[in-house]
């Protein structure tokens, strides 16, 4: 079947699907969005984390044919959703020339210098994660970055314990979580401090 | 397999009337799973996200009518005053994301004892509101489940709503699973307190086929808070009724060994549950009728 839906804030169209595909595999296999990690395939790990009409979901655990007509922002699209949202614009891109296309998405890298960041283009929350160390083998990190940016959206100055809830739903088998913790709460302080 | 994209409650029915196999398919948390995991291949997917109604909840004057798809997230936000044991269950349902998906006309379809709804709804007392295009009607939540992973749903039939009745006291609901997040219960416990009927319920979940009540459990409370008078002198729960009501609602258990737990453990642990459900709701009985008094 075909699937039209947004990704990014552009329309995008799904061919070949099949009926009991995930949201998941159309956008890491037929979209080349390889940002939205695959591991458990049963919602336990959260690495797929993707918002679906802005509410933080399992892409794993979506069918693919769920999405028609809805929007879907990924990891890729997180630094523009994030710029677009600051300037109080329209970060889904149902409003006009906003988003990300597909090739600059699945050419998404952090510009500059990879090691700090700097010079690049980076949401606040993918900063914060640099700054803070909060990456070890990456696996986890993108599933983590959409549900704190979505987090740091909705409650722009959480407590441990709401960080600690916002991300019950990620697992990181690296770090032990503390660097984690750090970069949200780094995200935060930056964010109310309009830095 | 065939994607069926009902644009309506009545499209929706009638394709599950003409494809009586065809999967309903709404937060997907449990369905994609086994899809996922090649454990099942249905002929038919019936997607039931474009259903508005699903999502809807009404506060009646007895009791919510909450939309089968209504995520926990809602529920979790918006009914925590009526239905304080559901919101609570709704709370340690997997994480965020998996709460933001499911809801609990999902929990009713899988019918699965380890179901964190289970044991809130048969507390509250609920029915469940189902329908087909030979008509709708109202199952009461005791009469629901009628095995492992089975319910009272005919094969045309889809659940539309589940009516449960507003809380009238003190609600609790505990589970124990290793951590406090992406956990299915190793058994579960919700009791209510009805200071209307001056009766109690309980639910237990993953401590049986079915989620189910403890009956002589709470036949024995409702008598011995009646006996004593508890329900006017506001007494603290004598310590033998407390006992004995836990030994009661570990009876009323019939659990299995399993990867998540032995069935001595679940006994123990629901009986555990049972305990201090009680005395947390009790107390919370007391303190509004102490506030209810000082205020009066």
């Amino acid at each position: 079947m075909r699937v039209n839906f947004t990704v990014n804030g552009r329309p995008q169209e799904a061919d070949d699907v099949w009926e009991g595909e995930s949201l998941l595999y159309v956008l890491r296999e037929r979209l080349g969005l390889p940002g939205s990690k695959n591991a458990c395939e049963q919602g336990e790990c959260g690495s797929c984390t993707v918002r679906l009409d802005g509410v933080p979901v399992c892409s794993c655990l979506v069918a693919a044919g769920q999405v028609q007509g809805r929007e879907v922002v990924t990891v890729e699209g997180l630094a523009d959703y994030a710029k677009q949202r600051a300037e109080g614009g329209c970060a889904t891109g149902a409003c006009g020339s906003a988003g990300t296309s597909l090739d600059e998405a699945k050419g998404w890298q952090a510009k500059g210098d990879s090691q700090t960041g700097e010079g690049g283009e980076l949401s606040p929350i993918q900063q914060a994660f640099m700054d803070a160390g909060a990456v070890q083998c990456g696996f986890c990190t993108p599933g983590l970055l959409v549900a704190a940016d979505e987090m740091l959206e909705r409650n722009p100055n959480p407590t441990d314990a709401d960080i600690r809830e916002a991300l019950s739903g990620n697992l990181c088998r690296c770090t032990g979580y503390e660097k984690i913790m750090d970069a949200v709460r780094l995200a935060a302080a930056r964010q109310s401090e309009g830095v | 397999m065939d994607f069926l994209r009902p644009a309506s409650w009545e499209e929706a029915l009638a394709a599950k009337a003409e494809h009586p196999t065809a999967v309903p398919i709404a937060g997907g948390t449990d369905v994609m799973v086994e899809i996922n995991f090649d454990h099942r291949r249905p002929e038919y997917l019936l997607d039931l996200n474009r259903i508005g109604d699903l999502y809807e909840w009404e506060v009646g004057e007895e009791s919510v009518r909450l939309g089968a798809s209504v995520p926990y997230t809602r529920i979790m936000e918006n009914l925590r005053a009526e239905l304080p044991g559901l919101a609570l269950a709704s709370h340690t349902v997997a994480s965020p994301q998996i709460r933001n998906r499911g809801g609990v006309g999902g929990n009713l379809g899988t019918a699965s004892p380890a179901g964190d709804a289970h044991p809130a709804l048969l507390a509250a007392g609920a029915e469940v509101e189902v329908e087909s295009v030979r008509g709708s009607r109202r199952i009461p939540i005791d009469e629901f489940y009628t095995g492992v992973k089975r319910n009272a749903l005919a094969a045309d039939e889809l659940i539309r709503a589940v009516h449960v009745k507003k809380a009238d006291g003190p609600q609790q609901f505990s589970k124990v699973g290793t951590r406090n997040a992406m956990v299915i219960a190793v058994c579960a416990f919700g009791i209510a307190l009805h200071p209307e009927t001056r009766t109690v319920r309980t639910g237990i979940g993953s401590a049986a086929p079915t989620p189910v009540r403890a009956r002589a459990a709470e036949e024995f409370l409702d008598a011995a808070l009646e006996e004593g008078g508890f329900w006017d002198n506001g007494k603290i729960i004598t310590p033998s009724v407390a006992k004995q009501f836990a030994e009661l609602c570990s009876a009323a258990c019939n659990p299995i060994d399993d990867v998540r737990g032995t069935a001595s453990y679940r006994r123990h642990a629901v009986g555990v549950m049972a305990r201090r459900t009680l005395t947390w709701t009790w107390e919370s009985y007391r303190g509004t009728r102490r506030t209810s008094e000082g205020a009066a």
